[in-house]
């Protein structure tokens, strides 16, 4: 048995320990959010964050994530009261097939919480990992920009 | 009481004041006066083409551009063990840039380390091989630059304690350990051989980052190649003293300089990664005399010595039915463990991998070398192609892995691949590396 918190709450988990944290998210724990893109840890789709940090779930084994806290979008808010990065891609209407969107927003809600006025140049940097095959770019940096110093 | 001095002291402070007011009017160095920038018109194509491909062999971007800035307009922090200098602006700007330089400015600048207003430079700046280049290759350098787009940045000053934040100390450094001149052939050695060592000692420069260097900062030229250290990694050694289990061959260079990966022994990452990018403009005429250059450090390479490497990796090589044979049960506590569920999923040997295969563990040089550095750099950061190139990649494990996870990780990594001494300090590397990341 693998303990790991989700969004606030504790999920003992008996899933084998090899387990990627997506497929542990997605089919155990109904969260959907973040996607299946490339399963190599290359595209960002799957993006949540452990203790504040973006990382790749698709490529992080539940076994190693005993006791750490895990944030997924369902985290960060609701449909009917979405949280600030998501209501700024809402307002900048920044997905257009919107498969990255859940990974891209992950990542920048990372970057707002420790940094509230990043550079256009510091947003390119870090949100370098997540891939975006509609070209959206520039409504994502949009967003961004939109939600710099609000996110707590 | 008094104390009467002793006219032979006088006379001696005296003699002393003179001889460093002579040493320092002989050191000066007069500045060249000021041109204005020269059209375009005045360099044809071909020698700005050819310029184009000289600033690649000599990674002129890799100092003179800092990350999303623009090409050549400097700020780019090196890292130094004294202090941080910047690279310079390069671009023709007349305010901040070389816009004013003529072209004997340029070649004094490339040949002995002085800029167009008689300052020297610090050797962070590699003069000490660019005195070697030919004075046409230095012009064709100078003319693609003056044909770039002037970029107006003011760099700053570098960050060094006194008294090194003096220049005139330089005088001294350059007494000691520079030796001026062009580059001169080994009439004992095929033509290839003579260009790949023209080069590699001089725009390549790499022992600057493979060499070691003494506390003064210059290279130890007695132990030419035996490995140094290039912002914050090792630069493993390229000569007898290589840890590679297999010998490079010229047919692994040539790989691995024209596509960053050598199979037996790895990927570029790093500040290497940004050298490999460069080197993909070389014709192959020259990358092959570069691999033949650097693989005569090491005694010629047997078949049977790879062999054997490959052989001894495949014994230690991670199946992927030993992941599913450990029947691991909760969280993964050891290094095995941790190895087993987040890395071999990609580096196990057998089987069909997803995109192509990663190097052997047991043949990879990251795992051989004197200290955990690299390995545990790669680990956190991966490996990613310079931002806009095409390259290999390895994902990112910071935040997926704690602290401890590396450490124990690194120490499995060390005693089941090689057979190498226990790197020691992992706690410490794993610290400062995490807290240079934080910064």
């Amino acid at each position: 048995m693998i303990k790991l918190h989700v969004n606030g709450v504790e999920n003992q988990l008996d899933a084998d320990p090899i387990t990627p944290l997506l497929y542990v998210l997605r089919n155990e724990l109904k969260l959907n959010s973040a996607k299946f893109g490339c399963g190599l840890g290359q595209c960002g789709a799957c993006t949540v964050l452990i203790d504040d940090h973006p990382v790749f779930s698709c490529i992080t084994p539940i076994s190693l994530l005993e006791g750490r806290s895990v944030t997924t979008l369902e985290g960060l808010g609701t449909s009917r009261n979405p949280g600030v990065v998501q209501q700024a891609f809402i307002d900048e209407q920044a997905a257009q097939c919107g498969y990255c969107i859940p990974g891209m927003i992950m990542r920048s809600h990372a970057l707002l919480r420790q940094n509230r006025s990043p550079t256009d140049q510091q947003i390119r940097d870090w949100m370098q990992p997540n891939l975006c095959r509609c070209g959206t770019h520039m409504r994502i940096m949009s967003a961004i920009r939109r939600a710099a110093g609000r996110v707590s | 009481m008094v104390k009467v001095i002793s006219p032979v002291l006088v006379l001696f402070v005296v003699l002393i004041l003179l001889g460093s007011l002579g040493f320092f009017i002989w050191a000066k160095q007069p500045a060249i006066a000021r041109v204005s920038p020269p059209a375009a018109s005045n360099f044809d194509q071909t020698t700005i083409a050819k310029g184009a491909m000289l600033a690649s062999m000599g990674y002129c971007t890799d100092c003179h551009t800092v990350q999303g800035g623009a090409s050549f307009a400097g700020g780019y922090p090196v890292p130094t063990p004294f202090g941080t200098i910047y690279g310079s602006n390069i671009t023709p700007d007349p305010q901040t840039g070389i816009g004013n330089w003529s072209e004997a400015a340029f070649l004094r600048a490339m040949h002995d380390g002085v800029a167009r207003n008689g300052t020297y430079l610090y050797p962070a700046f590699p003069y000490n091989h660019f005195t070697l280049v030919s004075d046409d290759d230095v012009k064709a350098i100078y003319a693609y630059l003056m044909t770039r787009q002037p970029v107006h940045n003011a760099v700053p000053a570098p960050k060094l304690p006194f008294p090194l934040n003096i220049r005139l100390v330089l005088v001294g450094w350059n007494l000691l350990f520079f030796h001026d001149g062009r580059f001169r052939a080994d009439p004992s050695q095929s033509a290839k051989w003579n260009r790949g060592a023209y080069i590699a000692e001089g725009l390549g420069h790499c022992a600057a980052c493979h060499t070691p260097h003494n506390a003064l900062g210059a290279e130890i030229d007695a132990a030419a190649y035996a490995g140094g250290e290039s912002e914050g990694w090792l630069a493993p050694a390229l000569n007898r003293t290589s840890p590679a289990p297999a010998p490079w061959t010229e047919g692994e260079l040539v790989a691995y300089l024209r596509s960053g990966l050598a199979q037996t022994h790895g990927m570029a990452a790093g500040p290497m990664s940004g050298v490999t990018e460069n080197l993909q403009t070389l014709s192959k005429s020259d990358l092959d005399a570069l691999a033949t250059y650097i693989a005569s450090f090491e005694p010629p390479p047997s078949p049977a010595k790879t062999a054997g490497a490959v052989a001894a990796a495949d014994k230690t090589a991670y199946s992927i039915t030993a992941a599913q044979q450990m029947n691991l049960q909760g969280p993964a506590g050891t290094g095995e463990a941790i190895f087993a569920t987040a890395c071999a999923s990609c580096h196990f040997q057998g089987g069909d991998q997803p995109f192509y295969r990663p190097v052997a563990m047991g043949l990879s040089s990251v795992v051989h070398l004197p200290g955990p550095g690299n390995f545990i750099e790669i680990v956190l950061h991966g490996v990613q192609p310079p931002p806009g190139a095409r390259g290999r990649w390895m994902p990112p494990f910071a935040g997926v892995l704690t602290p401890d996870q590396i450490v124990l990780l690194t120490q499995y990594v060390r005693s089941h691949f090689t057979d190498a001494a226990a790197w020691t300090q992992i706690n410490q590397t794993v610290a400062h590396i995490e807290k240079e990341e934080g910064q």
